[in-house]
């Protein structure tokens, strides 16, 4: 089981009290604690640690520093659209609700040394603080000085003070090409699948006994360790499933011990799950309910595909979508009456022989766009104000995007964002042959 | 006219579902954390996603009613985000929350951490203070936490970084914080998939709800506005045909072709004198004993009441054209005819697209609106899918028959008048002899004779026939139609479907269009040398070529100009170019080119080049 996390300083019972709270973790606690030192010891200026999501970063982090009563600070960069949320954070959680206020108004790094120095010295403490930055690869985006500062803050402020970065990025993605103080790294790997079977059997049912829930967790993981090793995905998945799975238990068919009859039982359900609770087509309340009543499978977000859109609309985004994937030098033999043969081979330059589809959509003018529009539709269409207006609904409805600056109001460019299946479902609907008039199925 | 209040009745069905959720979901919150299921699972944000359709200035009204049902019966707690207003950072999103309730709050740095210290501080204080504070004047069943709604009325827009960390950043407070999301979603829900990752999307629980189609929406606001008796005002087929085009080729919005019919109801107001008598019969009736001398002259103009002069006697001509207290009479008597004419017209016009719409492709159109504008344009029975209906419904096996017959009736039920119960009585009679012959139709099934059922069948659909040429006749053969029908389409066409570009070629090419300058008036293709500058130098660009030397064109603008200025052709300075021409000639270009028409080009330096073509 667990090995013992030994560390001069700490009291035992707390070590043990985390060595449990720790499962599988026991190699990268015991070498946090070790770099941790003695609790008035200096420890390194700062650590990054990086591991998948859900192998338990954060998780260990901080129980570790929870437990032993360690003072610290932990952020989430997500959170800190500005410097001064950050700096107000860290003040706040270190030295107290007062602090904050000593920052300016959008404070600048230096001001926050320059704070940070001030209450230091008016509440010396003897242990090592520790800041932690969940998500730390959000940083790297802030400002430029931010991430060395951070790395060697302990030589700034002249404090003991450690920076842990958290991250599910590797370090040689973060480090600035200016240079900078390295930290100590430390990877968290994934959990291996008996790992896994092991955390996710603790949590069992109450009224039910843990072998039970732990042949439970062997088949979920037998269905879902293919496509996910997501902890904290797998454990929303045990608990939604798991009343489908004591079902025959409760009605009495089945005994505890005839698992391969619980497995028939279960394994159908949880294969459907993967296609739909998994990927978030059906929420977890609507699965819930569907497993009660069996009967009247929720229609997933996927299935409804389809959008309505006004007549000259699906006109004008097939418009769009000729005028994208088409190389404009084609035109003429699309959309004019007599233009002759034209060979594939000799007429295009090279680059355009290869299929424009597999290239993505080409941006295009709003004059090709309309010209291709009168030719295509198939009544005369006055140039009104509203056959503008919607194209600038369907660029708001994302099915054309706009290329460039959308303050450029002379001549703009638009580019279709819609997907092959998409347009030929709307052309069907106007009776439009679309293929007709793509030149990569010519 | 209640148009609004219809509105909200065809959202109500989605909106209850909705509101339901939000509450069944804030409830769940206040459950806590001692099942064991519920402490297990990861804590997804309750999200609604609300499929409204592509009709976007329908959703505004849908939010708001939302956002006040919600407010009155679940929370106080209500946001409603527009992309456009965050854009940036998305803590800004919280601040119209906390603003509205609480005044005294710092606002220099706003995260969801505050708002959580606030929410926290908020639910404590009105639950420790007795209960007369304006939480429970509202009328709220005081809940212990009321959810704080969040809704993003296009979620299309909003940038999907943005929505991402909000996201991330909401599902860390999920535990303590009762967030529901509500999607405001124009395409398909699959949106969300696109936009947001696979580790962001499990943040959620998302449900969906989809809203009426807005086709459906449109079928029901013209069968109770425009397919009912109960209001005056008619459009004509024409100007009906111009609203549900604009509606189906252009915006799907219900809204507009409310706000069209609006307009409609307005000019019809603002330029119909006789529209006084538009209104209940009652109301009519009155107004037209005090109709002036002037009003009966232009009863007496209007065509549909010269038709009906003229199918008088030679006595009743001269009667009708002179004696104003007759022409009043009349009046009346053709009024309530016209009145009667709609009573009967709706139910015969619901009964005939109730046979027609389960043919086979549908000869008399899918929709009742069809049908009815083309019972407004014309007799309908003159059509010749009118006739392959007829042929159809021939066909028809006897359980179909008798059915649609059932629907019918239904539909004449609420009937009034007169004509109508007879109707009624007549079908009922005909429907029971229908069921008496079914029971026979074994019998003669072996008879080559026409049996009991064909009989019966041709004798409804007659009967049918006969309705139809009585009462669908079109309203232009009724006298005085005039003041109750609005036709003139093109004026509604110009206002709601307007065309800048053919506009302003207009006004240049024929100024007096739009200045009624009587020195501007022109015989066809000439051209009034007096027109503005402007108008002169794009009449003299339509003549040339794809690039324009501009001192030719300066030159000809010159010549036209002295033309204007009565100067003697044969003396020395006609034609010649002065500072103040050259610099009105210089404005009039760049107005040009500000307009689109022509612009600068770097083939030739004294050359600018069109931009538009043909001309003469």
């Amino acid at each position: 089981m667990a090995g013992q996390l030994l560390q001069p300083g700490y009291e035992e019972n707390k070590l043990q009290r985390v060595s449990k709270l720790l499962p599988c973790r026991d190699v990268q606690s015991s070498m946090l604690l070790a770099l941790m030192g003695e609790p008035e010891q200096y420890s390194y200026p700062s650590i990054f640690i990086y591991g998948h999501r859900a192998t338990g970063k954060s998780h260990v982090i901080h129980t570790l520093l929870k437990e032993l009563d360690i003072p610290y600070a932990t952020v989430t960069c997500v959170e800190c659209v500005s410097l001064g949320l950050l700096f107000e954070q860290v003040l706040f959680s270190l030295f107290g609700p007062d602090s904050a206020t000593l920052l300016s108004r959008s404070p600048s790094l230096s001001d926050f040394v320059r704070v940070y120095k001030q209450l230091c010295v008016q509440n010396p403490a003897k242990q090592t603080k520790y800041i932690v930055l969940d998500r730390a690869e959000l940083l790297r985006d802030m400002d430029a000085n931010l991430l060395p500062a951070f790395l060697r803050l302990q030589e700034l402020v002249e404090d003991n003070v450690t920076v842990i970065l958290l991250s599910e990025i590797v370090w040689d993605k973060f480090r600035p090409n200016t240079g900078c103080f390295e930290p100590l790294l430390l990877h968290f790997p994934d959990y291996s699948k008996d790992e896994l079977q092991q955390i996710l059997s603790e949590d069992s049912h109450p009224s039910y006994s843990t072998e039970l829930y732990s042949a439970f967790i062997n088949i979920l993981l037998g269905v879902f360790y293919s496509v996910c090793r997501d902890l904290r995905e797998l454990r929303h998945l045990a608990a939604l499933n798991f009343a489908k799975f004591v079902e025959p238990l409760e009605s009495g068919k089945v005994n505890e011990s005839e698992t391969h009859k619980l497995w028939r039982n279960i394994e159908p359900h949880l294969k459907k799950a993967m296609q739909t609770v998994y990927l978030r087509e059906v929420s977890s309340v609507q699965w819930e309910q569907q497993m009660e009543k069996e009967a009247g499978a929720v229609r997933g977000l996927s299935a409804h595909g389809h959008v309505e859109l006004p007549y000259y609309s699906k006109f004008l985004l097939i418009a769009a979508y000729l005028a994208s994937y088409n190389p404009a030098r084609t035109d003429r033999r699309f959309f004019l009456k007599h233009h002759g043969k034209i060979k594939k081979t000799n007429f295009l330059k090279k680059h355009e022989k290869t299929s424009n589809h597999l290239l993505g959509p080409k941006p295009f003018a709003l004059d090709r766009l309309l010209a291709i529009f009168y030719s295509v539709v198939d009544s005369r269409v006055a140039p009104s104000a509203s056959v503008f207006s919607q194209i600038s609904s369907l660029v708001t409805l994302q099915l054309l995007s706009q290329v460039g600056h959308n303050d450029q109001l002379d001549a703009p460019k638009y580019k279709c964002a819609v997907s092959l299946d998409f347009i030929l479902a709307i052309s069907r609907t106007v009776s439009f042959d679309i293929v007709k008039y793509l030149y990569d199925f010519l | 006219v209640g148009e609004l209040l219809l509105q909200e009745e065809l959202n109500r069905k989605v909106l209850d579902s909705l509101l339901e959720f939000i509450r069944k979901s804030s409830s769940s919150f206040q459950r806590g954390t001692d099942d064991w299921r519920s402490r297990m699972r990861a804590h997804e944000i309750p999200t609604a996603a609300l499929v409204l359709g592509v009709n976007v200035p329908d959703h505004d009204m849908t939010f708001q009613s939302l956002s006040e049902q919600l407010q009155l019966s679940v929370s106080p707690f209500v946001v409603s985000l527009q992309a456009k207003e965050c854009a940036g950072q998305c803590h800004d999103q919280c601040e119209p929350e906390q603003g509205s309730t609480s005044v005294n709050l710092k606002r220099v740095h706003c995260s969801l951490k505050t708002l959580h210290d606030w929410y926290k501080t908020v639910t404590e204080k009105t639950y420790t203070s007795t209960p007369g504070e304006k939480r429970t004047s509202i009328g709220i069943n005081v809940q212990q936490h009321p959810p704080i709604v969040v809704i993003f009325k296009d979620l299309e827009v909003f940038s999907p970084k943005v929505l991402q960390d909000f996201i991330i950043i909401c599902s860390r407070y999920i535990e303590q914080l009762p967030l529901i999301f509500v999607f405001g979603i124009a395409t398909a829900p699959s949106v969300i998939q696109h936009t947001l990752p696979h580790s962001v999307s499990s943040l959620l629980g998302i449900e969906l709800f989809q809203s009426l189609s807005c086709t459906q929406h449109l079928a029901t606001v013209i069968d109770q506005v425009i397919l009912t008796s109960e209001f005056p005002f008619k459009l004509s087929g024409k100007v009906l045909q111009v609203l549900v085009s604009i509606f189906l080729y252009h915006d799907f919005s219900v809204r507009n072709f409310i706000k069209g019919l609006q307009l409609a109801l307005l000019e019809h107001f603002h330029s119909q004198p006789l529209s006084v008598l538009c209104c209940r019969k009652q109301e009519a009736l009155g107004h037209i004993s005090k109709l002036s001398h002037q009003d009966v002259e232009r009863i007496q103009q209007l065509p549909s009441f010269m038709r009906y002069v003229e199918q008088q006697g030679p006595q009743d001509q001269v009667e009708l054209l002179t004696n104003d207290d007759h022409v009043k009479e009349v009046c009346v008597k053709l009024l309530i005819d016209l009145h009667k004419y709609h009573k009967n017209y709706y139910p015969i016009l619901r009964c005939l697209h109730v046979l027609t719409s389960s043919l086979p492709k549908y000869p008399l159109g899918k929709q009742i609106r069809e049908l009815h504008i083309s019972c407004l344009e014309k007799n309908v029975w003159d059509n010749e899918e009118y006739a392959s209906a007829m042929t159809l419904l021939r066909m028809m096996a006897k359980e179909e028959l008798v059915s649609l017959l059932q629907k019918c009736s239904v539909i004449l039920k609420p009937g009034k008048t007169k004509k109508m119960r007879a109707v009624l009585l007549r079908l009922d009679d005909l429907i029971t002899r229908f069921t008496k012959s079914l029971l026979e139709m074994k019998e003669s099934r072996r008879t080559k004779k026409m049996s009991q059922f064909e009989i019966l069948r041709d004798e409804v659909l007659e009967f049918f026939d006969s309705l139809v040429r009585c009462h669908l006749a079109p309203p232009e053969s009724q006298p005085l139609y005039e003041v109750c029908y609005y036709s003139s389409s093109a004026v509604l066409r110009r206002h709601l479907n307007a065309t800048p570009r053919t506009s302003i070629q207009t006004a240049l090419s024929n100024p007096y269009h739009y200045l009624k300058n009587e020195s501007l008036r022109t015989e066809d293709g000439t051209f009034s040398s007096a027109a503005p500058d402007i108008c002169i130098v794009y009449k003299l660009h339509l003549e040339c070529g794809r690039l324009i030397n501009l001192y030719d064109w300066l030159e000809a603008y010159a010549t036209v100009v002295s033309a204007a200025e009565g100067k003697d052709p044969e003396s020395a300075d006609y034609g010649k170019v002065d500072e103040l021409k050259h610099a009105r000639f210089i404005q009039a270009v760049s107005e040009l080119e500000f307009l689109g028409f022509i612009k600068s080009t770097k083939q030739k330096t004294d050359h600018v080049s069109r931009l538009t073509w043909g001309g003469c």
